[in-house]
C-alpha cells in the first residue's frame, strides 16, 4: 500500500494520523473526501449538535509593546488611534451587553499595553464578575498572561491563580499563531515564544482553567509547520486534556506589514478545517469562526467537520482592523437558522459547551 | 444509470453538499482533467427599459423613467471595440424588452459589429427573441434565422429562471412561459445555433420545481444536443419587489452538484462567482463545476485599459490555482485559447 492509501484508510477509519499522513492528505487535495471523513469524526464527538453562544467581545486596548508585523490592530503609545478602556467605559459596555438575552460569556482579548499595570486587568476581571455574576469570563490569551508575568515579576502560575480567584473562567487560545520559533521570529518576534505559550496553557490546564487552542495560517509558514503545529497541540491535549475547542484563523494580510501576501482562498480554509478535525482527535470541538470566514463559508464549514459557530460577538475590532468585511455581530435567531439549514441541531451553549439554561434548544426560538 | 426525478428531489431535500459534491466531482473527473476554463467577455446592456417588469429584477426601468436609457449603435460599437482591445473574445448583448426599438435596429447592429470586429456574438435571451418575433410579426424560427444571418453566433440561456409556470406566474407574470423558452432553444439548436441554459434558485420554488427545470433541459438536450453549458445563479433580492433572503451557499452548492449529476448530457457546468463571490466561486470547483464563466470587463475597467483587466485575469487564475487546478482561457465554444502555466 502506498503512503497515501494508508493515510486515506486511517482517516476513514478514524485512526490517529501521523505528520506524514497529514502531509499526504494535504498534498492529495481531495477536499470533499477530507470533508466526509471530518464530518464523520465530528459526528462521533458531537452527533447532530452544532453549538453557538451569546457572547460579547471586549478589546481593552490596542496600544501594544509587541509590535508584531502580523498585526493590523495594534498601535504605538501616542498614536491618535490608540485607546485604553476606562473602567467607566467598561461599565457602559457591560450594561449594554447585559441586555442581550442569554448572554453567557464575556470574551476579553487585548494588546500588551506599555504602562497599564496588572492591577488594571485584575480590576477589569473583578468588575465583570461583579456586574455579571453568572456570566463566564474568557479572558487573556497566553501571550497576555506571559506579559503580566513579566511586568509583575510573578510566575505564570501565580498570575493565573490570582485571575481565577478574581473570577476568570477560561483563557482564549489566541497568540499561538504557528508554534514554531522560526515562524514567530518573522511574524511576532517580541511576543511569547513557542515554549512560553505551551507552558502557560499547560499551567492553566493544571489549575483547572480550560483554554482554546488556535492556529493562524496563510502567512509565512510551510504546510509542514502547520501540521507540526497541530501535532504540538495534540500532544499537549494528550498530556492535560484542557483544550475545549480548536479555532483556526486564516491570516488577513490587509493593513499589516505582510500586505503583499494574498489571503488564502476558501478552498484552503475548508481543507484546513477538515484536516484539523481529523488531526485533533482528542479535542472535542472545532470552531468555525464566522467573523474570519464570512457566514456562508462558516456555514459550509459545518460540512467540513466544524461543530461550533462561536457567538453573537457584539463587537470585534482586531480582525476588522485587518480588513475583514463581515458584520461585527449577528443575532441568535440568524445563527440558529444558519445551523438548522445544514440539517444539524442548533444548541445554545455556555462557555463550557453545556446547553444553555434559558433557551429551550429542542423547541427552538427561531 | 440516469438520475431519476424522484431520486433527485429526495437527494436535494435530504442530502448535503459534501455527499452530492463528491458524486458530482466524480462525474466531472470522468469528462475532464484538472483544467478549469473561463472566458473574457463583456456584457453590454443596450437598454434597461423593459415591458416585463419582473418582480425579481432590480435592473429594469419603465420607459420615461428618469434613469431609463437606450444605448445608441455608436455607443455599443465603442464598447465592443473596447472589449476587443482588452482581449475579450465574446460579447453578450442583453437588454430589457424595449417597446420601441425595431427588429431592424438589432439586425443592423449585429451586421455592423461583425463588419468592424472579429468577435463572437453570444447574445439575446429567449425572452428577447420572442419579443423580436412579436415586433416583426415573424415566427421564432424566422426571427432566429435572420439574426443568425446578421451575425448572431449563439444564445445565452438567461431568462429561464425556474422552468415551472407556477413559479413564473408568481415572479414574472409577463415573461415568456416555460414552453416558449424551450421552444426558442429548440428552434435555435435546429438551425445550428448553440446555447447555454441557466437556472435561478431562491425564488421560493420547491426542490421538485428545481428538478422539473433540470428535467426539461435534459429532455431537450437529448433531442437537440445544443446546450453547451448549464449555469445556476442565486436570486439577488436587493432592490427588487420580490425581496426576501439570499439563498445560502449551502443550498447553492448542493444544487450545483445536483446539476452535474442530473444533466448528464450537458458538457459544461459553470460555477458562479458572480452571484456567490469569489470565495464560494472557488469552491464550486470541488462540487462539479469545470468552468468559472466569464471575466466581465466593466466599462470603467476597460476604459482604463490593461492593468485592471490584467488584475481580473490574475484573480481568476489565482482562484483556480488555489484549488489545485490549471487555469485556461476559452472561447464561446469552449475551445482553449490560452493556458496559464
Amino acid at each position: 500500500m502506498t503512503k497515501l492509501t494508508i493515510a486515506r484508510e486511517k482517516a476513514e477509519q478514524g485512526e490517529r494520523l501521523s505528520l506524514e499522513d497529514a502531509l499526504c492528505l494535504y498534498e492529495e487535495n481531495d477536499i470533499l473526501s477530507l470533508a466526509a471523513w471530518a464530518r464523520a469524526a465530528k459526528e462521533r464527538k458531537s452527533g447532530r449538535k452544532v453549538f453557538y453562544n451569546v457572547n460579547r467581545h471586549i478589546n481593552l486596548t490596542n496600544i501594544c509593546v509587541s509590535d508584531c508585523p502580523l498585526c493590523a490592530f495594534q498601535c504605538h503609545d501616542g498614536d491618535s488611534r490608540g485607546y485604553l478602556l476606562t473602567h467607566e467605559k467598561i461599565a457602559v459596555i457591560l450594561s449594554e451587553a447585559a441586555k442581550a438575552e442569554g448572554l453567557n460569556e464575556i470574551h476579553i482579548v487585548s494588546a500588551l499595553h506599555p504602562t497599564a499595570d496588572f492591577s488594571y486587568y485584575l480590576a477589569v476581571i473583578r468588575q465583570v464578575r461583579a456586574a455579571l455574576p453568572q456570566v463566564a469570563i474568557q479572558a487573556f490569551t497566553p501571550v497576555e498572561i506571559v506579559h503580566f508575568s513579566k511586568i509583575t515579576g510573578k510566575s505564570v502560575e501565580d498570575i493565573l491563580h490570582i485571575l481565577k480567584k478574581a473570577g476568570l473562567t477560561s483563557l482564549p487560545g489566541g497568540g499561538a499563531e504557528i508554534l514554531s520559533d522560526r515562524v514567530r521570529n518573522i511574524i511576532c518576534p517580541n511576543k511569547a515564544t513557542r515554549m512560553e505559550w505551551m507552558d502557560t496553557v499547560k499551567t492553566a490546564h493544571r489549575l483547572g482553567i480550560h483554554t482554546n487552542a488556535t492556529m493562524l495560517y496563510g502567512h509565512v509558514e510551510t504546510v509542514r509547520e502547520r501540521m507540526e503545529h497541530l501535532l504540538t497541540l495534540r500532544d499537549i491535549q494528550d498530556e492535560t486534556g484542557g483544550f475545549q475547542a480548536f479555532v483556526s484563523f486564516p491570516f488577513h494580510p490587509e493593513n499589516t506589514r505582510f500586505s503583499y501576501l494574498k489571503r488564502v482562498g476558501a478552498w484552503e480554509d475548508m481543507k484546513m478545517m477538515a484536516i484539523s478535525r481529523l488531526m485533533l482527535d482528542n479535542i472535542e470541538h472545532i470552531k468555525a469562526f464566522w467573523v474570519m470566514l464570512t457566514m456562508p463559508v462558516a456555514q459550509l464549514a459545518l460540512g467540513f467537520g466544524a461543530d461550533d459557530l462561536d457567538g453573537t460577538i457584539g463587537e470585534e475590532k482586531i480582525i476588522h482592523a485587518a480588513g475583514a468585511k463581515t458584520n461585527t455581530g449577528i443575532t441568535r435567531t440568524k445563527l440558529r437558522q444558519v445551523i438548522r439549514e445544514t440539517g444539524y441541531e442548533p444548541i445554545e451553549r455556555d462557555s463550557f459547551y453545556r446547553p444553555g439554561g434559558k433557551i429551550q434548544n429542542e423547541n427552538g426560538i427561531s | 444509470m440516469r438520475m431519476e426525478f424522484r431520486e433527485a428531489v429526495a437527494l436535494l431535500t435530504e442530502s448535503d453538499p459534501v455527499t452530492l459534491g463528491k458524486a458530482a466531482d466524480e462525474k466531472r473527473r470522468q469528462r475532464y482533467d484538472d483544467t478549469v476554463t473561463f472566458v473574457i467577455d463583456r456584457n453590454i446592456n443596450y437598454t434597461n427599459v423593459c415591458i416585463n417588469a419582473c418582480r425579481f429584477c432590480a435592473f429594469f426601468r419603465s420607459e420615461g423613467a428618469p434613469d431609463a436609457y437606450v444605448l445608441t449603435e455608436e455607443e455599443i460599437l465603442d464598447k465592443v471595440g473596447e472589449a476587443v482591445a482588452a482581449g475579450g473574445t465574446q460579447i453578450m448583448l442583453q437588454g430589457g424588452l424595449h417597446p420601441g426599438l425595431e427588429f431592424s435596429f438589432y439586425l443592423q447592429l449585429l451586421r455592423h459589429i461583425k463588419e468592424k470586429y472579429d468577435i463572437t456574438i453570444h447574445s439575446f435571451s429567449p425572452a428577447e427573441i420572442v419579443h423580436f418575433a412579436c415586433l416583426a410579426n415573424l415566427t421564432i424560427s424566422e426571427t432566429l434565422k435572420r439574426l443568425q444571418d446578421a451575425g448572431l453566433d449563439s444564445l445565452p440561456g438567461g431568462g429561464a429562471e425556474i422552468l415551472a409556470d407556477e413559479v413564473r406566474q408568481r415572479v414574472s407574470e409577463r415573461k415568456i412561459c416555460s414552453a416558449d423558452w424551450l421552444e426558442v432553444m429548440r428552434c435555435a439548436h435546429s438551425i445550428g445555433m448553440k446555447s447555454t441554459a441557466t437556472m435561478v434558485i431562491g425564488l421560493g420554488e420547491t426542490m421538485a420545481q428545481r428538478v422539473e427545470h433540470m428535467e426539461k433541459i435534459r429532455a431537450l438536450q437529448d433531442e437537440t444536443g445544443g446546450f453547451r453549458a448549464f449555469i445556476t445563479w442565486t436570486f439577488q433580492p436587493g432592490n427588487t419587489v420580490l425581496g426576501g433572503d439570499k439563498t445560502s451557499s449551502w443550498d447553492y452548492l448542493k444544487t450545483l452538484a445536483m446539476t452535474r449529476l442530473y444533466l448528464d448530457n450537458i458538457p459544461h457546468i459553470q460555477g458562479s462567482w458572480v452571484t456567490q463571490g469569489e470565495r464560494i466561486g472557488q469552491l464550486t470547483l470541488a462540487f462539479g463545476a469545470d468552468d468559472l464563466g466569464s471575466i466581465m470587463l466593466e466599462e470603467n475597467v476597460v476604459r482604463a485599459a490593461g492593468t485592471s483587466y490584467e488584475m481580473s485575469v490574475q484573480k481568476m487564475t489565482d482562484l483556480i490555482r488555489g484549488a489545485g487546478r490549471k487555469p485556461a482561457q476559452r472561447d464561446t465554444e469552449y475551445h482553449i485559447c490560452k493556458k496559464f502555466e
